[in-house]
């Protein structure tokens, strides 16, 4: 049986990863698709055009705040979180 | 205490009337212009007002602790610490330059927006949260305590130096430029009166001087970047939100491009980098933003390890509003410059094509000479994108005043974070750490502020020979910084097997390969190695520090168990912050 903070430290990991991959996609995977996109028009923007100029910073921004949360309530359910104050 | 606990708990309050209070001073200075007061009178005030005011942030802000001196005390909001670092981040380049790029190399010119906002990510899940429970005051300090000793500690400061120092002196020599042409002064004095802004800020009150001015500039430098770019959607396509409305004008754009025979057309990707050159410029910048020391401590300063991780969310937001804004701006100003300055007689040009051109930023040279201007005979210095659009839209003189403290802004506020960031390796690093262990309280705060001071000074007189080849460097912080601390940075977090011989040699070898590659393909006559840019040299840098430094790692001993028992504390964000500091 692993430890607590070894369960923990599992969890943070692949919360890691899945941020990891979820960031590499909306940095590259999609940008490696503009020449198609921009045959889609959106807000009559090209579409490939608008995911690099906007689209993929919005992803970022909700993505640190998504994994924010997300690595608090691992921290919680472990009792590893900081005490109240903080 | 009592004060000070009363300071932090009104902060909304407090910059809330700050930014009533400046939206009232452009105001005011509008009303001015209208009653007749001088151009020259006008950006006189906005200078010298914006820096009276950080001023006197800086002196409220002033502080004999250590722990305020070198992170704020700790106790920065997460909103606050974003804002500040949002400030610290955007460069007088990003204000000036960034939408200027955009302007030329188009759809390609949209890797520094990425890369510039998808870094914090990383910034977020790998390190910040660490790094503050860590408790450190400094990035080589880090090193130093993960690493077993003084020599990691050493690169450590090495590398940062490389990377920090370039860039100082950068930020020095766009506040001389902002301020030598709205005070109507010899450049060569407008660096020491910048000099002087820089100071102010944080001399006296090291980090915590620094973060409540870096909030204030910030609040500058984005009221400063909308408002001619609304003002221009607005009259461009009857709606003040540009970054919706840009998409309309790109149509219009390519339209205009197809009818004059552009070929590289400004929402087709890949026409001035490719693809290998688009992303390796995306993973160098990313890496970059998570391995600078300026940004990274910026994270020292909240109060605990959740709101460091909240603080990097806030952080992005606040520079996503500048960074989405920038390509609107592009957009906008191209168009103007494609319905109405091409295909016009050289002869009836708009004003302001004749102001820029007599201070070289642009130029006009009739090469057919048919009296018509073509688009191939106009070249544009991207720094014109930002600076002429008032001029551009016809605006009043005051919002080139505004554009002028907002450029001010964001230099001053980069400029501070960076001096603290290499003043303060050297003054706890290498003094305290290194040489005198066993200095108190006062010497530390004396020798920190001497350093800063003497680093200022040096920065500024670099700055004050307009030195071409530093200022076409400070892109290459970006590929050193990665390629130097980031595997010893990341992996000393999440891979335990890593040690001190690992660290490192893989520091040197990512630093030096970096190195090598920057200066042999710029100064050695080297041919580029598969056609990747000066600029994405980190992409051998990365790999080839990440490499050395498992290979290196694998083959020496693994680390003690106390250390991995610290990499165990580390890793929770429960309890006490791990480093020793008084």
């Amino acid at each position: 049986m692993a430890s607590k903070s070894e369960q923990h430290w599992a969890k943070t990991r692949t919360l890691m990863w899945i941020v990891l991959a979820i960031w590499a996609f909306f940095s590259f995977g999609i940008h490696a698709f503009v020449e198609k996109l921009n045959a889609i028009t959106f807000l009559n923007f090209p579409l490939g055009f608008y995911m690099a100029s906007q689209g993929s910073l919005i992803a970022f921004v909700v993505l640190i705040f998504w994994y924010a949360r997300r690595q608090h309530t691992i921290d919680k359910k472990f009792d590893l979180h900081e005490k109240e104050g903080k | 205490m009592g004060k000070k606990k009363g300071f932090i708990e009104n902060l909304g309050k407090i910059y809330g009337y700050y930014t009533l209070g400046f939206l009232a001073f452009v105001i005011l200075m509008a009303v001015l212009e209208q009653v007749g007061v001088p151009n020259s009178v006008i950006g006189y005030l906005f200078i010298a007002m914006t820096i009276c005011i950080y001023a006197v942030i800086g002196v409220l802000a002033r502080t004999a602790q250590v722990s305020q001196y070198y992170v704020a005390g700790r106790e920065v909001p997460p909103v606050f610490n974003g804002m500040a670092t949002a400030a610290d981040w955007m460069s007088g380049a990003s204000f000036v330059g960034m939408a200027g790029s955009l302007y030329i190399l188009g759809y390609d010119g949209l890797a520094f927006v990425v890369g510039w906002t998808g870094g914090y990510v990383l910034v977020a899940i790998l390190l910040a949260p660490y790094l503050r429970k860590f408790g450190a005051y400094t990035v080589p300090d880090f090193l130093g305590s993960r690493y077993g000793g003084n020599f990691a500690r050493l690169i450590g400061i090495v590398i940062l130096f490389c990377c920090s120092f370039t860039y100082v002196t950068a930020q020095t020599y766009a506040t001389g430029i902002i301020t030598s042409r709205f005070l109507q002064i010899p450049f060569e004095w407008a660096v020491f009166i910048g000099l002087t802004g820089i100071l102010v800020c944080s001399m006296l009150g090291g980090m915590r001087g620094v973060t409540w001015t870096q909030v204030a500039q910030y609040i500058v430098l984005i009221v400063a970047y909308m408002v001619p770019v609304v003002i221009l959607s607005y009259q461009i396509t009857g709606l003040p939100i540009p970054q919706l409305m840009y998409g309309g004008v790109l149509e219009k754009i390519t339209a205009l491009e197809q009818s004059i025979g552009v070929t590289k057309l400004t929402v087709q990707p890949f026409t001035n980098y490719n693809p290998l050159n688009f992303f390796g410029l995306i993973v160098c910048l990313m890496l970059g933003t998570a391995s600078l020391p300026h940004v990274l401590m910026r994270f020292f300063t909240t109060p605990g390890v959740r709101s460091a991780r909240l603080s990097v969310g806030w952080a992005l937001l606040f520079i996503f509003f500048l960074y989405f804004t920038a390509p609107a701006y592009a957009a906008f100003a191209k168009y103007e410059i494609y319905a109405n300055v091409i295909g016009s007689q050289i002869t009836a040009l708009p004003d302001w094509v004749a102001l820029w051109s007599n201070v070289g930023l642009l130029t006009i040279a009739d090469g057919n000479g048919d009296g018509i201007l073509q688009l191939a005979e106009l070249k544009i210095n991207r720094d014109i994108v930002v600076l002429a659009t008032p001029e551009i839209a016809g605006l009043p003189y005051v919002i080139s005043g505004l554009v002028a403290a907002g450029g001010l802004a964001a230099a001053l506020s980069t400029a501070d974070g960076l001096l603290l960031a290499i003043a303060n390796a050297f003054s706890h690093d290498v003094y305290y750490r290194m040489v005198n262990p066993k200095a108190d309280a006062e010497t530390r705060l004396i020798v920190a502020r001497i350093l800063l001071v003497v680093i200022a000074f040096g920065a500024a007189m670099l700055a004050r020979t307009k030195p071409a080849d530093i200022l076409s460097m400070v892109a290459w912080a970006f590929s050193i910084a990665a390629s130097g601390l980031f595997p010893a940075l990341v992996l000393g977090i999440w891979w335990k097997r890593a040690n001190k011989a690992g660290a490192v040699v893989g520091m040197l070898v990512g630093f030096g390969v970096c190195m090598w590659y920057l200066v042999g393909t710029r100064y050695g006559g080297m041919d580029l190695i598969f056609g990747v840019g000066n600029i994405s040299a980190g992409l051998f840098g990365i790999p080839a520090g990440f490499i050395t430094m498992i290979v290196v790692s694998l083959a020496t001993k693994s680390p003690s168990i106390e250390m991995q028992r610290f990499i165990d504390e580390l890793r929770i964000p429960r309890g006490k912050a791990l480093a020793q500091n008084r």
